[in-house]
């Protein structure tokens, strides 16, 4: 349902989305990740119409961004990173307004606005003024005028910003729902939030994408068999310590409980790893392959980023 | 015509929502009605005529577009509105149409307002209608015009006071060209005349409907809507709005 091929935008002097290429397919919910600056809002920006790239193209559905906007941007919602809020608007007049601009007539806009003020928890504050709301329930009537007209796709920027824990697992939960026949990319820096619900992750950094694969797949790559979990009952200082006397070993981490080693893919320190175990007198109670969590890929990619793909 | 009918309705409700409108016409009528009323009272009522009101109307039409106009566009990208308005779909040219015509709407409706005067006229004299009514045609137009510079006043800039100060800039330079055009010698000041605001409303007092005038009215109107769209366009190459 979305597909970019070779999207740039630069500002002036400042390249601020490098040659970007990704396609996001119906029933997928894809998670666009990266540091602050890295690019998502600017890109976010160019799929739904509201900037024009520099060089590439955008498709949504059928349509070609840059000939066929008006039909692109009738599939899509979206919730832009600063909250859309008309402060002189009820809830009910700003999803009125913007379901009749999607193309709505007012028949279904009724039907539809009551049906989303149900899903987005807003039953309560359905004609109150939009200016008078907190930012959570901003963050909701935001996300409310996305999926008013029952869009294909998705696009939300930051869609967990600025609301509390119990809204965010509502939101998870909805976004979740709502993937399951349409297309939905969303943006975070928050990582749970993406391996919870997305299927997919795009990270970018700098303007590039570092990496784009299956969360569990992104995971057994950056592992490739390099990196072990132990379980080791002794004092982690020096536990730490003697591990790293280790040639075979890369590097050592400790996070309690547990110490991580990490090793070139074809060595095997198992055996050295349990002689020096034995020798200092600690027990180790397991040793295990360990694969990266999302925020350590993260980490590692945007770190480095460009030296991996 | 759909899309530019549902902005439209949506601007006229924000008018009616806020106290700006409500101050503008307020002010609007109780300066016409003082000049309206001394002008009479200097003529020792024998004279029953608009002059009074017209007279001082040009330009007081011209102030308050300027007000009128600064927050349609300038507050949307204050609020991050223009981003949701710039990706739904709507053409540009659309949402510009649409915000001219909820101005408008409310502007014909402030200057509808002062139709007491000529009532008064006709109840207690016996006035001229024939120039009351092309009058009217030419503040509408001069309305028209005023409200398009200050729509593109206010897409240029994301600051209402900004906005009020350039279209107010762009308003008194071309009403005041009339008088420089006073000074100016020959062919440049014919072009100067017809270029001001101000030169072409005096027909339209005397009750002459000129088409020079008409066109000229509407050109201003035209250009500067198209620049508005031009300079929404514009903004969507840059950084956002």
């Amino acid at each position: 349902m979305i597909r970019v091929r070779n999207l740039s935008k630069s500002y002036r002097e400042r390249l601020a989305v490098d040659d970007i290429s990704f396609a996001v397919g119906k029933g997928e919910i894809v998670g666009f990740l990266g540091p602050n600056g890295a690019g998502k809002t600017t890109t976010m920006r160019m799929l739904t119409g509201y900037l024009v790239p520099s060089r590439g193209d955008v498709w949504i559905g059928e349509h070609n961004m840059a000939t066929e906007s008006l039909a692109g941007r009738r599939l899509v919602g979206y919730l832009p990173e600063k909250v859309p809020i008309y402060t002189d608007m009820t809830t009910r007049s700003y999803l009125t307004y913007a379901a009749r601009l999607r193309g709505l007539d007012r028949k279904r806009t009724k039907g539809r606005i009551d049906d989303v003020v149900v899903t987005c928890g807003l039953a309560d504050h359905i004609d109150v003024i939009l200016g008078k709301l907190s930012k959570g329930y901003r963050q909701r009537v935001g996300l409310a005028q996305a999926m008013v007209h029952d869009p294909q796709v998705l696009i939300l920027d930051e869609p967990t910003a600025g609301i509390d824990p119990i809204q965010v697992a509502q939101t998870k939960a909805l976004i979740t729902e709502l993937g399951k026949d349409r297309t939905i990319l969303l943006s975070t820096h928050i990582l749970p939030d993406v391996s919870a619900i997305c299927d997919r992750v795009i990270i970018i950094n700098k303007g590039r994408i570092v990496a784009q694969d299956r969360i569990d797949n992104l995971s057994a790559t950056m592992n490739s068999g390099k990196r072990l979990r132990l379980t080791i009952e002794g004092p982690a200082e020096a536990v730490s310590e003697a591990l790293r006397r280790i040639d075979l070993l890369v590097s050592v981490t400790f996070q309690k409980p547990h110490h991580y080693v990490d090793y070139s893919f074809d060595q095997e320190p198992q055996a050295a790893i349990t002689r020096v175990m034995v020798e200092r007198g600690w027990t180790l109670l397991a040793m295990e392959p360990a694969g990266m969590d999302l925020e350590a890929i993260f980490l590692k990619l945007t770190d480095d980023a460009g030296s991996i793909h | 015509m759909r899309n530019i009918g549902i902005i439209a309705a949506k601007e006229i409700r924000s008018y009616l929502n806020a106290p700006m409108a409500y101050v503008v016409t307020a002010i609007f009528l109780a300066l016409s009605g003082t000049f309206f009323a001394a002008y009479l009272a200097g003529t020792n009522y024998s004279d029953t005529s608009l002059t009074g009101f017209l007279d001082a109307a040009g330009l007081l039409i011209l102030l308050f577009a300027a007000v009128l106009t600064m927050r349609l566009i300038a507050e949307e990208k204050k609020l991050g509105t223009f981003e949701f308005l710039l990706t739904a779909p709507v053409r540009d040219a659309e949402i510009v149409l649409g915000k001219f015509a909820g101005s408008i709407a409310v502007l014909t409706a402030m200057i509808a307002l002062t139709l007491y005067f000529p009532l008064l006229l006709i109840v207690f004299g016996d006035p001229d209608l024939g120039p009351i009514a092309t009058s009217y045609i030419g503040l509408l137009l001069i309305g028209g015009a005023s409200l398009a510079v200050g729509i593109f006043a206010s897409s240029i800039t994301s600051n209402q006071i900004v906005a009020a100060v350039v279209a107010g800039g762009i308003l008194f330079g071309l009403w005041f060209l009339g008088i420089a055009a006073q000074f100016a010698a020959g062919g440049l000041g014919d072009v100067l005349s017809y270029l001001s605001l101000a030169d072409h409303f005096p027909d339209f007092v005397r009750g002459i409907i000129d088409t020079r005038a008409i066109v000229y009215y509407l050109s201003v109107t035209a250009l500067f809507l198209f620049l508005a769209v031009r300079s929404i366009e514009t903004g969507r190459w840059g950084q956002g709005q």
